[in-house]
């Protein structure tokens, strides 16, 4: 029984990861932008929720602040495109790796600011409570985070093979010119690409925050979810989402098989393996530049 | 004698495409040799096999006596073959010099610690790769440019930087890939001079793809006709151009676009 | 604006171009070496912090800057650096045979992470030294018996010829001899700079494919530079485990990695006033920020404590870096010092063309 709630909590572990690995692969495939800050849009969207949830603070309905949350992490992500990445159009891939990293910074002390540096508890429904499958425990908030990363999964998928703005982001993302010229507003639909990525984070986030307390270094969590894109293969969304579940459920094995120490090195290590062997994932998508 | 350059039935594919289909060819020393055809004929394909860019499927290249196909890419400058780029590959981000400079790496001769220190062995041969640049430079009249970065230059110059790095390799074998395409007429005659003192004074080899007719005709000794990847016709430009496959291949792609478009 | 009318070919070899340039550059290093005794001992390790980090910036700016390849991870080989000399050290060897030793280990410790990484472009090798970065951090915990662990090391006194040097001790004779690391080390940064490696790593920079046409052998020309960068971050490591005294695995977290390379973003990428002006950034930001905050704190009656003020100062001030200044501090440095040369015929659009230097790597 261990090695299944093992199992579970890894999995669940894996599916906040995967989520955020979702929001770095949206970002990438469409505008070639790699957001390094992914990991703080997950805390500010955690955040925001706890913010208006919490009786310290506004004390709003749970079922509430979820949307209001998911909808100015969508109206962050929009603006900041408008107002500050399109100004660096044509510049560097790494150039704009650099921005996201210190937007990371400065979301982090603003986060920080506003809620304290104090790891503080999300009051959420679904936190602490358990739910039994025969003889097997499982808590609430793990089975609910697997539920709603299935779901979310299942309409990303419809929405960008059944959705008019839906199939005119893939176009974009594969051809920004050819796109343009079939009439695609393919500035806007970058924008509506970070407001989307805005809202995946806000909802991981928000799983995150049911699942233990949180505070404004949960960013860095960033950094792994990214190892996880990585290991399914950047450019690819089912891809992040079992890059995500792999590195979610590495950690618990190696802690269990191996020793404490290991569970933060296993997936860096798996990471820089696949990068040498496999360099575009596990789901890979590659191309050779043509002279 | 054997040929300086010589194609014996190589063959390539990406994927499905056969892009280059069992081309023969031989390029003899001193002589100026065309690549012509219509666009996707394979004419850039051949430069970048004969650069080891690209692995073919069959066939051998062989280059005075050696078997290309088993040295890696970064062997062919010291072997005696330089090339320019359709699209100008510079280093951007470097001055003239600097650019025409990297052309001297295969003389390189100096060890790397010995350059970080800078040793006086060091310094001598950094004099004589700048005595060899500045040939160049006054070949090609670059001196206005000497100390300009890449980033900030027209198109026209460029074109001429890249030649001018091709020269500093001081090559048997001189690639070119559309040195005209771009120019203005002026700039295609001084072209057209260039590429003449380069076979008469330098005594090195040309082999070049070229759109141009006119400047293919002024300046080569033989042409090879290619379309979709197979040889159409070699001989004299005179020749190929009254070729009646040739006239064909280029018509054939006219009547096409004409479809295309209604 | 000045005419150089050169008459050898060593006008172009040489350090300086002209007299007055020579004559500028001496001048600033006579004040460096006299700045001990015109400055107090806190000021005196404040300028010999900056040095350090200039040391380690212009060991990531030889990568990121000269050969184009970025790097997260350069952290982990300040650890190597600074863990490997003071064991040496620890071992008996004099500090004149550790430190050196230190760079080395560092630098093959480079080149054995660019064996398997020279395929690597762009984003894919910034994430590949990202997880190297993470890794030492952890593995510097795991080998407790040689590193200490998170407990950490003590740096032992440098002594060379029976002479102690020592950051508290003799503020001034560590001082010294940073900065005679520092000049060595810009010394060799100008060689590889004007002879033909320099050359092959911004061939490698700007366009891979002619570099090979060019007979520039990419895979060792890459490790070649993975190597002399991590060597020299290797030797700002060693200082600056002497600096600090005592140091674990916190002092080299991946932090600091992402520090570095925005460190050499803002000072301006590819040259070597670049590292110097962002190494003056990082290391004296923290102490400009307390002291405004001091000073505002008295206004207003009362004590501020925010915590990641200066990681956040820092991240603002790149942004604005980015998005209006792209080439750096070095780069407003240069456009300023042409308008004043040109008066009164500078034109704004005179630096346009310059994009910055690292390009993107989707490949189509």
């Amino acid at each position: 029984m261990d090695i299944l709630q093992l199992f579970v909590s890894g999995l669940a572990n894996g599916c906040v990861y995967g989520l955020i690995a979702l929001g770095f692969v949206l970002i990438y495939k469409a505008t070639e932008a790699v957001n390094f800050a992914q990991g703080d849009f997950m805390m500010l969207g955690a955040f925001i929720t706890l913010g208006l949830t919490n009786d310290q603070f506004w004390g709003l309905p749970f079922w509430i602040s979820v949307p209001i949350a998911i909808a100015s992490m969508g109206a962050f992500g929009y603006l900041l495109d408008m107002l500050v990445l399109r100004r660096m159009f044509g510049q560097s891939q790494v150039a704009l790796i650099i921005l996201t990293i210190a937007l990371g910074f400065v979301l982090r002390f603003a986060a920080g600011a506003i809620w304290g540096h104090e790891p503080i508890s999300l009051q959420s429904p679904i936190a602490g409570r358990d739910v039994r499958f025969g003889g097997l425990v499982l808590g609430l908030d793990e089975v609910w985070v697997i539920f709603v990363t299935i779901f979310l999964t299942v309409i990303l998928y419809f929405y960008f093979n059944r959705t008019r703005l839906g199939v005119a982001m893939q176009a974009a993302s594969q051809n920004q010119l050819a796109a343009y010229y079939m009439g695609i507003p393919v500035k806007r639909v970058h924008s509506l690409i970070w407001a989307l990525s805005g809202m995946v984070a806000a909802v991981a986030g928000i799983l995150f925050a049911s699942k233990g307390s949180i505070d404004p270094s949960i960013g860095l969590l960033g950094i792994k979810a990214f190892a996880a894109a990585v290991i399914g293969g950047f450019g690819s969304l089912p891809g992040a989402l079992l890059g995500g579940i792999i590195v979610g459920l590495i950690e618990p094995f190696a802690s269990y098989y191996i020793a404490a120490g290991y569970s933060q090195i296993m997936p860096y290590l798996l990471l820089f393996l696949i990068l040498v062997f496999r360099p575009h994932g596990i789901l890979a998508q590659v191309h050779r530049k043509k002279v | 004698m054997s040929p300086l350059l010589e194609f014996r039935d190589v063959t390539l594919r990406f994927g499905g495409v056969v892009a280059v289909n069992k081309v023969s060819f031989s390029v003899e020393e001193g002589e100026v040799f065309a690549l012509v055809g219509p666009n996707g004929a394979g004419k850039s394909t051949v430069f970048n096999l004969i650069s080891r860019f690209y692995e073919p499927a069959e066939g051998e290249i062989i280059f005075a006596g050696e078997d290309l196909l088993r040295h890696p890419p970064h062997d062919i400058a010291r072997l005696g073959i330089a090339r320019t780029f359709q699209n100008i590959e510079l280093f951007e981000q470097a001055t003239v010099l600097q650019n025409l400079l990297v052309g001297r790496h295969r003389h390189r001769k100096t060890r790397a610690w010995s350059e970080v220190l800078f040793t006086p062995a060091a310094r001598e041969e950094e004099r004589r790769h700048r005595e060899a640049v500045e040939k160049v430079i006054d070949f090609l009249d670059l001196q206005a440019y000497r100390e300009k970065y890449i980033a900030g230059l027209p198109y026209g110059v460029r074109k001429v930087v890249e030649m001018g790095r091709a020269l500093a390799i001081e090559p048997r074998l001189l690639l070119l890939d559309e040195p005209a395409s771009g120019l203005s007429v002026e700039e295609t005659q001084d072209v057209a001079f260039w590429v003449e003192d380069i076979k008469k004074q330098m005594g090195v080899t040309v082999l070049m793809v070229e759109h141009d007719m006119h400047l293919v005709s002024a300046v080569s000794d033989r042409v090879l006709a290619l379309a979709d990847g197979k040889t159409l016709a070699l001989g004299t430009p005179h020749e190929v151009q009254n070729h009646p496959k040739v006239i064909e291949a280029y018509i054939g792609v006219a009547d096409e676009s004409e479809k295309v478009l209604a | 604006m000045r005419t150089v009318f050169k008459t050898s070919y060593d006008a172009d070899i040489d350090y300086f171009r002209h007299g007055m340039h020579a004559f500028w550059y001496l001048a600033l290093l006579l004040i460096m070496i006299v700045l001990p005794f015109l400055m107090s001992p806190f000021a005196i390790g404040e300028v010999t912090n900056v040095l350090i980090w200039s040391i380690a910036g212009m060991g990531i700016m030889l990568l990121v800057g000269q050969t184009g390849q970025a790097s997260l991870g350069h952290a982990a080989f300040l650890a190597v650096g600074c863990y490997a000399n003071v064991l040496l050290q620890n071992a008996g060897l004099p500090f004149i045979l550790s430190f050196p030793l230190a760079g080395v280990i560092a630098g093959l410790a480079g080149v054995a992470l660019a064996i398997p990484t020279t395929r690597l472009h762009g984003i894919y090798l910034a994430i590949a030294t990202l997880a190297v970065s993470i890794l030492a951090d952890d593995l510097i915990v795991v080998a407790e018996p040689l590193t200490g662990g998170i407990n950490g090391l003590l740096a032992p006194t440098i002594e060379i010829f029976g002479l102690p040097f020592d950051r508290y001790g003799t503020p001034g004779r560590f001082y010294w001899l940073v900065l005679l690391v520092t000049v060595l080390v810009v010394l060799a940064y100008r060689n590889i700079q004007r002879s033909p490696l320099g050359r092959s790593f911004a061939a490698v920079r700007d366009s891979e494919i002619s570099a090979q046409a060019m007979g520039v052998n990419i895979a060792r020309t890459k490790a070649v530079a993975f190597g002399l960068s991590t060597a020299i971050t290797g030797l700002a490591g060693a200082l600056m485990g002497h600096f600090a005294g005592i140091f674990n695995n916190e002092t080299f977290t991946i932090i600091i990695s992402i520090q570095l390379l925005l460190m050499i973003v803002i000072g301006g990428l590819g040259s070597i006033h670049g590292a110097f002006f962002g190494a003056i950034i990082v290391a004296l930001l923290p102490q400009t920020i307390s002291t405004l905050r001091d000073g505002l704190g008295d206004i207003l009656g009362t004590t501020i404590r925010v915590p990641g003020m200066e990681s956040a100062a820092f991240g603002a001030i790149l942004i604005l870096f980015i998005l209006f200044e792209p080439m750096g501090i070095y780069g407003r440095w240069i456009k300023i010092r042409t308008y004043f040369q040109l008066f009164p015929f500078y034109r704004k659009d005179m630096f346009r063309r310059q994009k910055s230097y690292l390009k993107t790597e989707r490949m189509r």
